[in-house]
């Protein structure tokens, strides 16, 4: 079962939930990969920390032109979607930043003078923690384009029970690529007004790529129960509620586990990987009867 | 010699716009001829990203060697730096009045971009 955590934004608390989870399922001996998606921002391997056993480059195929062969038509130009080439009356020009490695001005040259050749954009560590594997991608400084290197993550689940995807915060191209296949997401929010406009734009994006999902409240008790409120008149089921508790902030910022560290919380999340489970199961057996 | 101004109109009276990428149209004026043409550039001004260096390629298609805008970007100096078209960042009320500060000779080429990418 693939599990997505998720989040409209940025420090809801979306690792945290997704490290403990794991690592809960791993104690309880379930076959588990955590698979870290933020390849922006990875930083689960700061609370797993994870022996790293391998280095495995991600690289995209980038277009190179042999300005020897270009007769400089354009057509490579109009083509790209993206913007990524300019052609000048004596050269072409590529940016890397803008390319998207579809192919696309390779294929439509008239005279072959393009072809391509495989451009390092970042990496992957993979190891484990005990008996949870943990795999990290990492886009590479100053490199624009995530996608590619979230796929690379996402290909390294092998044949675990479990595996739980920590996706990049928001609803941009990184967190569609990590959540458009996932059997379940489950979407970390604060109560607060903001975090309740973030998580909305997220449950589009959920809905939008027809994904089941619920959602487990962070600082629930932040603004008294208007967000829990406005999930049930809005039918989001929320799985979990944690308040606002500075021990948990304090074991984070040590980069400590929560289950770990503070035992009142086993408990919490004990719970919440059962009825997210529970959950996924009963949308993916609808599903495969509907 | 041709010169390129950015410009939200189609003539010389029609106000000078400042962005490069993102300007309704391209004013080339052909100082030998005394005659100009217009590049409509609003389809590539809706592009998320890359609209500079289209545009770039736009006025370097068209054989411009001189550029009069407000401001460009990392990217767009790049393609016209490619091409060897010298740019002017300039303040001006209209197309013409633009040009009339590029043949007074006062102005000054820039030295790079003077804004920085949408999203870097
Ligand atoms: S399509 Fe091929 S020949 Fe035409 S400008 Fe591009 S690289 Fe050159
Ligand atoms: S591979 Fe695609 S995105 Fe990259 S330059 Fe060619 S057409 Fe543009």
């Amino acid at each position: 079962m693939k599990l997505a955590i998720a989040s409209g934004k940025g420090g809801a608390g979306k690792t945290m939930v997704a490290t403990n989870l794991a690592w809960t399922a791993a104690q309880q001996g379930v076959k588990t990969a955590f698979l870290d998606c933020d390849v922006e921002e990875p930083n689960a391997a700061l609370f797993l920390k994870p022996d790293i056993e391998n280095v495995i480059p991600v690289h995209v195929p980038k277009p190179v032109i042999n300005q020897d062969v270009c007769t400089h038509c354009g057509l490579c130009s109009d083509i790209c979607r993206y913007n990524a080439l300019a052609v000048l009356s004596d050269k072409v020009l590529l940016f890397n930043e803008l390319c998207h490695s579809c192919g696309g001005c390779v294929h439509v040259c008239p005279e072959h003078a393009i072809h391509e050749e495989p451009r390092l954009v970042g990496h992957i560590d993979a190891g484990h923690a005990g008996a949870l594997k943990v795999c990290t991608g990492v886009l590479k400084v100053g490199e624009a384009i995530a996608p590619p290197v979230v796929k690379a993550v996402k290909q390294q689940a092998g044949d675990e029970t479990l595996t739980i995807l920590d996706s990049p915060p928001g609803t941009a191209c990184p967190a569609v690529e990590t959540v458009r296949d996932a059997d379940f997401v489950l979407f970390v929010a604060e109560a607060t007004p903001f975090g309740r406009h973030d998580l909305a734009l997220a449950i589009d994006l959920a809905q939008a790529l027809k994904r089941p999902f619920a959602v487990m409240l962070n600082r629930a008790d932040l603004d008294h129960g208007e967000t829990r409120r406005w999930c049930e008149e809005n039918g989001f089921r929320v799985l979990a509620e944690i308040d606002e508790d500075r021990r948990i902030a304090e074991k984070c910022s040590s980069g400590e586990l929560v289950v770990d560290a503070l035992p009142d919380y086993r408990e919490v999340f004990t719970k919440l990987l059962e009825d997210v489970v529970a959950a996924a199961e009963i949308t993916t057996n609808e599903r495969v009867q509907g | 010699m041709k010169i390129a101004v950015t410009t939200s109109g189609t003539d010389l009276e029609a106000p000078f716009e400042a962005r490069f990428g993102r300007a309704p149209h391209f004013l080339i004026y052909d100082l030998e001829q005394s005659a100009f043409e217009v590049i409509d550039n609003q389809a590539n001004a809706q592009a998320a990203r890359g609209a500079g260096i289209q545009a770039a390629q736009s006025v370097c298609q068209r054989g411009a060697q001189v550029l009069l805008t407000g401001h460009c970007g990392p990217k767009a100096w790049d393609v016209l730096q490619a091409a060897g078209v010298e740019v002017f960042n300039i303040q001006a009320s209209t197309v013409a009045n633009a040009l009339e500060q590029y043949n007074n000779g006062s102005l000054k080429p820039a030295g790079g971009a003077n804004v920085r990418g949408h999203w870097s």
